[in-house]
């Protein structure tokens, strides 16, 4: 009863969320513009790079055609839009200059306003991307060998991947409680994060043991995995140990993320909100 | 007795700061070894506030009084001694407690810029999960009381900064907390905005019942609106009580206002002449003498008219303050 009301709370306030979010995104829809261009630009230029290295190589390379590449990074395109994240920016700066201090008087956890806020700048931007990378198709031309359960499955690893990538992104932001620049951690993260999530290059054409650094580490399960999942380049047990890696991640981080917070917290009530 | 609905004993809050010499060799030095100072900011204060109560808090800057009203909201973790709110430890931040507190921080903006302030406090209704009902009876009063009809509607960084607070105001007052933090309120407004959000204050305290505490820098807003006055300087308590008896204990002085005939008459032998305007001389007298001073003038001048005051409230602080030092 009372979980039930608790959730029946939430809903209200994401829902409420989006309509803040919403009326907060049309307000700037210049610099909205430009940021979904550099959303596009990034797959758009491996992609580029990647066909002209397949065709000049006879024609594939690693398994990938030109037009498998093109799947790829369409597909990757999406996936990332679906799951990044810009709040290891915004941390800094809300412990900085005390911010965090109104999220703290509030009686509800401040990662949901981050969620949701997440969430419903997402449903607003999605479906231009969708438009964008359904034009490249037509010029591009992907092809992928997709399977009925594979389709299936993309659905809970792309939730899942929005998780991970969410609440490991969430957790690492929070150095900002003991790290006055966190710049440099952001820049290391996302350096890991071109290579290992399958930006670059897809996973698959990287060297055994950086393959299995990546399925150790998370950013795999962030944005790779659910690419090669719906693109049918991966066997069911494959999927299955993903979705169940993607899973433990997720627990590990809001295991971290409750512990972090409260020491975090008190640091920062330390030193003076 | 009621149980107060703020309690603080022996409250204490000592910051660590980095201590460092400038100079490129002390910064390089600071690199390897890091002196840290302590600065106690809040040393030892002790205060009970009843349900229903405005109090003000004041005191120079620095002296711990946001120190204190963030510990008091639960953004604080003390270094010491007790602190109890509507009967919650702070600090804690308990939903419960988080509920049915605010704090208003004058120089600090939470409502979001881009978007009107209604979009906001529609955010703080499913946050602080108000019935739809009881949010727009909270909505219409706040907006009545504070004038504020056509400036929900803009977008808040289009508001001007009285504008802006009122707004700021309404959104930390919609879910009728029971105890309301006010940290500079008034600060950087004109006379009339500050004019407005006091008699705000008075009136939403006699509405709601709801205990006030509040810090300013403005003397007037503290005559205007606090019976009790709680006086802070280097984190200690001062003075506690009513404003009346602050001036009484803190001045030495009474000033008397004479209105002549003209300038020309030589008052040195009576007081301290502070100025005199087209015959109306402001004298300071020492306290105990008032009696005697003000009989001498009544018989030894033509005195049209002659009044004894109370040295304004600022002077009477700043002799609060500088005895501290002395």
């Amino acid at each position: 009863m009372t979980a039930l009301r608790e959730l029946n709370a939430l809903m209200r306030l994401y829902a409420q969320q989006f309509r803040t979010t919403f009326a907060s995104m049309v307000q700037y829809r210049a610099s909205l513009f430009i940021w979904m261009i550099s959303q596009v630009l990034e797959p758009l230029v491996y992609l580029v790079v990647w066909s002209t290295v397949s065709n000049s190589s006879g024609g594939s390379v690693g398994g990938y055609t030109a037009r498998g590449f093109a799947a790829y990074y369409l597909t990757l395109m999406l996936v990332n839009q679906v799951t990044y994240t810009w709040i290891m920016w915004e941390y800094e700066y809300r412990v900085r200059q005390g911010f965090l201090s109104f999220a703290l008087l509030k009686p509800v956890h401040p990662i949901h306003s981050d969620i949701s806020d997440n969430l419903s700048s997402k449903i607003i931007t999605l479906p231009i991307l969708v438009f964008v990378a359904g034009s490249l198709a037509l010029i591009f031309r992907p092809t992928a060998e997709l399977t009925w359960w594979a389709v299936l499955a993309f659905i809970p690893s792309l939730t899942l991947a929005f998780l991970v990538r969410f609440l490991v992104e969430w957790s690492l932001a929070m150095a900002a409680f003991w790290i006055t620049r966190v710049n440099a951690i952001n820049q290391v993260y996302f350096t890991l994060m071109l290579f290992l999530a399958g930006r670059i290059a897809p996973l698959s054409l990287f060297p055994r043991w950086l393959q299995i650094t990546a399925d150790i580490l998370p950013f795999r399960w962030m944005l790779g995995f659910p690419v090669e999942l719906v693109l049918g380049r991966l066997t069911p047990t494959q999927v299955l140990i993903g979705l169940a890696a993607q899973a433990a991640w997720v627990i590990i981080s809001l295991v971290i993320i409750r512990v972090i917070w409260r020491a975090g917290v008190r640091v920062y009530s330390a030193v003076g909100a | 007795m009621t149980e107060p609905a703020i309690h603080l004993k022996e409250l204490c809050k000592i910051f660590r700061v980095p201590e460092r010499e400038s100079g490129l060799s002390a910064a390089i030095k600071s690199v390897f070894h890091r002196k840290m100072q302590e600065v106690k900011a809040v040393d030892g204060v002790t205060f009970d506030v009843s349900p229903g109560e405005i109090v003000g808090f004041l005191g120079p800057n620095g002296a711990g009084k946001t120190t204190t009203l963030k510990m008091l909201s639960g953004l604080l973790h003390p270094s010491g001694g007790e602190g109890r709110v509507l009967g919650f430890v702070p600090w804690k931040r308990e939903h419960a407690f988080l509920r049915q507190i605010t704090l208003v921080m004058g120089q600090r903006n939470q409502l979001a810029w881009d978007i009107p302030a209604a979009d906001s406090f529609e955010l703080n209704r499913v946050i602080y999960r108000l019935p739809p009902e009881g949010f727009r009876r909270s909505l219409k009063e706040l907006t009545e009381l504070l004038e504020l009809g056509p400036l929900l509607k803009k977008p808040v960084r289009n508001l001007s900064l009285g504008e802006r607070m009122k707004c700021e105001i309404a959104g930390a007052l919609l879910h009728s907390p029971q105890v309301v933090f006010l940290d500079e309120p008034t600060i950087g407004l004109d006379v009339t905005m500050q004019r407005r959000i006091r008699s705000f204050i008075t009136e939403y305290n006699q509405r709601s019942g709801a205990t006030v505490l509040l810090t300013s820098h403005y003397m007037a807003d503290v005559a205007a609106l606090c019976k009790r006055v709680i006086v802070i300087h280097h984190g200690r308590l001062l003075f506690d009580g009513d404003l009346a008896s602050l001036i009484q204990e803190f001045t030495a002085h009474k000033t008397i206002v004479v209105q002549l005939e003209d300038c020309q008459a030589d008052l040195h032998a009576y007081g301290e002449v502070i100025n005199c305007e087209d015959g109306r001389f402001t004298i300071r007298v020492p306290k105990e003498t008032t009696a005697r001073v003000t009989e001498k003038l009544l018989a030894n001048l033509p005195v049209i008219d002659l009044l004894v005051e109370d040295p304004p409230i600022e002077e009477v602080i700043d002799q609060v303050f500088t005895q501290e030092t002395a």
